[in-house]
């Protein structure tokens, strides 16, 4: 089904988070609600999935809930906040779980180290590797803030990359597919601009 | 490059900021939704809001006061106070809060850790301990919010950190008692011996008064973030100096 409607759908997993993403949308002035029901995510104008927490977890949910066709059968923009992101890979390592399979790529763990505390923790900088309607207006060296253990591959589908030990996919886009591993939500005036784009789309 | 973190404090009481010194005695400095917003224009990177008087009482936080919070700020905060189940966290994140930190349920209760960072991932669990250097050790205190209550419950801070960690916190934030309020800078000393024990963020708090105190802890200690309260409130530091300050001395902020 082709989305038609004006409302913009954060779905709602059961995952924590979900209230953030829906406050940042409708401070930009966006409709947007939460909802679990593949019938009303299916004719959404554009399509959030947030989360925090384990990937096992989520993808167990989106089972349960029957979103697993319909998330992958969406034609309009579909944005993968956080775990979000993670879930739009083929599979993580974190449980050793498959996931949507919307974007090629393995989700990895991140190794601490002494030097390097894990969760990756607080505001990092942007490098944007190409142009897209997602990143308009983000300049090199912006700062999100992002809260992870586990990491994207770097590849062709990558917008932008962070780098914490080594690099990482922190912004995506495949087709109608896009992610944030950050929470733009909670990223100050970067963060605002990179959803109002989306928003735009 | 991850830059390190200052993160003002707002010990919340009926809704109200305040401050006191060594925890007794307590000021109102305002509103707490405006001053959330107040620090974020400021350039805060995050903001901790204690609700320090739920413990002691036996109450939780009020998740409607969260709500407003998440509403109004576009960056991240961590809500503390009274949260005794992984029910009661999950309804803290579900309503806006980016990160829960419990200190005296935990230590009633050490399963409290293990059961939040299953149910909402280890990232969103803070555990804060309130530590007091006594004969030549470090040892964890409890019910700090209240002065008649407030108790050492008999644990090494050192023991208590390693096995926060073990059991599932995604950071650590030692307030360092003894320097509380006093404004004579962070207690380095025991920020080192924690931050060498953990693989997780630390974050220092306790004692901040000049920025010499952040350059000082982000150097000398290696935490990831700063926390203060009364430096800020009472305008002794302004945040874009402070982070004027550090960058010129070679520490990664956000600007």
């Amino acid at each position: 089904m082709t989305g038609n409607g004006t409302e913009i759908i954060v779905i709602e997993i059961g995952c924590a988070n979900t209230a953030s993403v829906l406050f940042a949308l409708e401070r930009l002035g966006a409709e947007a609600r939460l909802s679990s029901d593949p019938a009303e995510i299916a004719a959404a104008s554009k399509v959030v999935l947030p989360g925090v927490g384990a990937a096992g977890f989520a993808m167990a949910r989106i089972h349960e809930l029957g979103l697993f066709d319909t998330i992958r059968g969406l034609k309009v923009p579909l944005l993968g906040v956080c775990l979000g992101q993670q879930l739009l890979f083929e599979g993580s390592e974190e449980g050793d779980v498959s996931c949507l399979g919307l974007i090629p790529g393995r989700v990895t763990k991140m190794t601490a180290t002494p030097d390097m505390v894990v969760p990756h923790m607080g505001w990092n900088q942007l490098e944007v590797l190409k142009a897209d309607p997602l990143t308009a207006g983000v300049t090199n060296g912006d700062f999100a803030y992002f809260v992870h253990s586990y990491v994207c591959p770097v590849n062709k589908y990558t917008l932008a990359t962070s780098t914490y030990g080594q690099p990482f996919a922190a912004m995506v886009r495949k087709g109608n597919v896009f992610g944030c591993q950050f929470h733009p939500e909670r990223s100050s005036a970067v963060g605002a601009q990179i959803l109002k784009n989306f928003v735009s789309l | 490059m991850l830059a390190r973190r200052i993160i003002p404090c707002l010990d919340v009481k009926d809704g109200k900021v305040v401050k006191g010194v060594q925890f007794v005695g307590h000021e109102i400095l305002g509103d707490a939704v405006d001053m959330a917003l107040r620090y974020r224009d400021e350039g805060a990177d995050e903001l901790v809001l204690y609700d320090i008087t739920a413990s002691a009482e036996g109450r939780t936080v009020d998740y409607n006061w969260v709500r407003d919070i998440a509403r109004a700020l576009d960056i991240p905060f961590c809500v503390a106070g009274g949260i005794r189940s992984a029910e009661q966290a999950v309804m803290c994140l579900n309503s806006g809060a980016d990160k829960v930190s419990i200190n005296s349920p935990a230590l009633e209760r050490p399963d409290l850790i293990n059961e939040l960072a299953e149910m909402a991932g280890s990232q969103c669990v803070v555990v804060g301990i309130d530590s007091r250097e006594m004969d030549n050790d470090y040892y964890v205190h409890q019910y700090s919010g209240d002065p008649d209550k407030i108790r050492q419950v008999g644990r090494r801070t050192l023991d208590w950190v390693v096995e926060a960690k073990t059991r599932g916190a995604g950071e650590i934030v030692l307030n360092c008692m003894n320097q509380d309020g006093v404004r004579k800078g962070y207690d380095i000393k025991q920020l080192r011996l924690v931050r060498d024990l953990i693989d997780i963020p630390l974050v220092a708090s306790g004692g901040a008064g000049a920025p010499e105190h952040f350059e000082a802890v982000f150097e000398q200690a290696d935490v990831s973030g700063a926390l203060a309260a009364s430096v800020f409130h009472k305008k002794i530091i302004a945040i874009p100096d402070l982070k004027r300050d550090l960058r010129a001395a070679g520490i990664a902020v956000r600007i």
